[in-house]
């Protein structure tokens, strides 16, 4: 199918709402939209950061997930609690992929699941005794541990536990940051509140520990890498570029990130930001609080990273500035032979994302540099600024959809038919039993990395097994595609 | 009367961001804006109006200040 018109695609989206209740439709059609990219506010056509439906499929996460599982849960010297009932920390445990090194169990507890596995009696009477009583034993068992973080679940906020004092507490006792969260699930519309708690938490207790403190020694090219969380690889993947330029990295936040790298944080001349959604808060605040400017960057595909690195270099002197013009030229053979090597397997193809975060806009530039064409993008928990700055990236009258329903993206796909789509698990084998080729974003489909130029490798290369996969001329069995297409079977052998 | 984040654009404008809203709009003027003071009415590009009392000497930006919806 050739790209739709803004008539077709608009037609796509009224006859997609057709089924609702009038209500449901009234509200489900504000969150959906023809992209058009004359627009400058995002709010004029599309709404976002809305509770979802009642009665919906939606795949949005909650506060708890939002800070445990992206923000905090990537610091690896700390042991994070999940604290309130087993399941909300054991059913996500380790699935986000944030590697890191350094001995699991030992001085690193990144893939361990920390609860206080709350029963009955503890919702009755209260918790914060065996709160107490389990820091305590982390501090027997885990010594090596740099602090402590509570992240709280729904439970804590209905019976009104006082965690701030326990924390207070326990943080005089252990002389090790110990730091309350109130990330409880119920708060917010999905997981993004939780990213603004998980910020606010480390505004308050952790940005500022080192106001005063001298000590660290600086130099003229420290840099903060903010919102990478390391997936598959993702920051080392980013950060060796950034290196050979001539910067120093100071601090990931949070993959593969330390406390002490937070705590460092507000020493840097500048803030890197991967993921806006996520970390924008924080960044904010260090601009605010130390003049730390920041500056938004994009690490997917050729085009981009050579735009970023340029970007970034521009708030450097002439040396940085050489450096990435340096680093540019020396991954140039390397990427333009992947390019050689794909783009013709590739082009044309069409592209359909959902995912969350940054990766809806980060990684159009990336497929378009494989000669591939986003058709339709949309986020889990986006806000205005998110589609504001999605807009100019998505061509002309593509379809946006802001928190889509488990029925309307079928729809979507079964009109546009794209040839490849970009989401979660819970999308994967739907899509992939309707025949057609899916990759997971979120967890790079256990693959990676694909920041940076040795990224972009991993990922031309991924798209390619997805797409061309022979398994796809296989969806129909072979007695019915004979009857169908004869010439088929010949083609094949 | 939100708290209001003042900060630079790269483009050298003002940004106008409220954290609670998610809301983060250029401002298209301030009534004064001078050597010596900075506030009275901000007009944002949306159309939007809010109001503060001048301050002076003007602030540093990025900072964050007190509106009032005018
Ligand atoms: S919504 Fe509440 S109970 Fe569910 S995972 Fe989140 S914190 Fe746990």
């Amino acid at each position: 199918m050739s790209a739709m018109t803004r008539e077709e695609t608009e037609a796509l989206i009224q006859e997609v709402l057709e089924v609702y209740p009038e209500k449901a439709k009234k509200d489900r059609a504000k969150h959906l939209a023809v992209n058009d990219q004359e627009i400058e506010q995002s709010k004029k056509c599309i709404t976002s950061n809305r509770k979802s439906l009642p009665g919906v499929m939606t795949i949005r996460g909650c506060a708890y997930a939002g800070s445990k599982g992206v923000v905090w849960g990537p610091i690896k010297d700390m042991i994070h609690i999940s604290h309130g009932p087993v399941g909300c920390g054991q059913y996500s445990r380790a699935g986000r992929r944030n590697y890191y090194v350094g001995v699991t169990g030992v001085n690193t507890f990144g893939t361990m699941n920390f609860t206080s596995d709350f029963q009955e009696k503890d919702i009755v009477f209260g918790g914060d005794k065996k709160l107490d009583k389990l820091i305590t034993e982390i501090e027997q068992l885990f010594p090596m541990s740099k602090g402590v973080s509570i992240q709280s679940e729904c439970p804590i906020g209905l019976i009104g536990d006082d965690i701030e004092a326990v924390a207070k507490k326990k943080a005089k006792e252990l002389e090790k940051p110990v730091v309350p969260v109130r990330c409880e699930g119920f708060r917010g519309v999905s997981q993004s509140l939780g990213h603004h708690i998980a910020n606010d938490a480390i505004r308050d207790w952790v940005i500022g520990n080192r106001d005063g403190d001298e000590s660290f020694e600086t130099t003229p090219y420290d840099v903060a890498v903010i919102g990478d969380y390391n997936i598959g690889g993702d920051a080392w993947a980013s950060r060796t570029l950034l290196e050979e330029m001539g910067l120093r990295v100071v601090a990931q936040w949070s993959g593969d990130g330390t406390l002490s790298e937070m705590e460092l944080t507000p020493k840097v001349k500048l803030n890197l930001i991967h993921c806006y959604r996520s970390m924008n808060y924080i960044s904010r605040h260090m601009e605010e609080k130390y003049g730390i400017p920041w500056v938004e960057y994009n690490f997917f595909g050729p085009t981009k990273i050579a735009e970023s690195l340029l970007k970034i270099a521009s708030y450097f002197d002439d040396k940085i500035k050489e450096g990435a013009e340096r680093v540019i030229e020396r991954y140039k053979a390397e990427y333009e032979a992947v390019i050689a090597k794909y783009r013709p397997r590739l082009e044309g193809k069409r592209v359909m994302l959902y995912v969350g975060g940054l990766r809806p806009r980060h990684v159009i530039g990336a497929y378009e540099d494989l000669g591939m064409e986003v058709v339709g993008t949309g986020y889990e928990f986006a806000h205005n600024d998110d589609y504001d700055r999605t807009i100019k990236e998505m061509g002309n009258a593509t379809l946006l959809y802001d928190d889509v329903t488990g029925y309307e993206f079928e729809e979507f796909v079964k009109k546009v038919k794209p040839d490849l789509i970009g989401s979660g698990i819970k999308e994967k084998y739907i899509f992939q039993k309707m025949g057609i080729p899916f990759r997971q974003m979120h967890s790079w489909d256990y693959s990676g990395p694909y920041h940076g130029y040795d990224g972009f490798a991993i990922f031309a290369r991924d798209m390619d097994m997805t797409l061309n996969n022979p398994c796809w001329n296989k969806m129909t069995a072979p007695w019915l595609k004979a009857s169908q297409e004869p010439e088929a079977v010949a083609a094949g052998a | 009367m939100p708290n209001v984040m003042i900060r630079r654009k790269e483009s050298g404008e003002l940004l106008f961001y409220v954290a609670k809203k998610d809301m983060e709009e250029t401002i298209a003027t301030v009534e004064r804006d001078s050597e010596s003071e900075w506030g009275g009415e901000v007009e944002l590009t949306d159309g939007s109006r809010w109001y503060i009392d001048p301050i002076s000497p003007p602030p540093s930006f990025p900072t964050t200040l007190r509106f009032k919806k005018a």
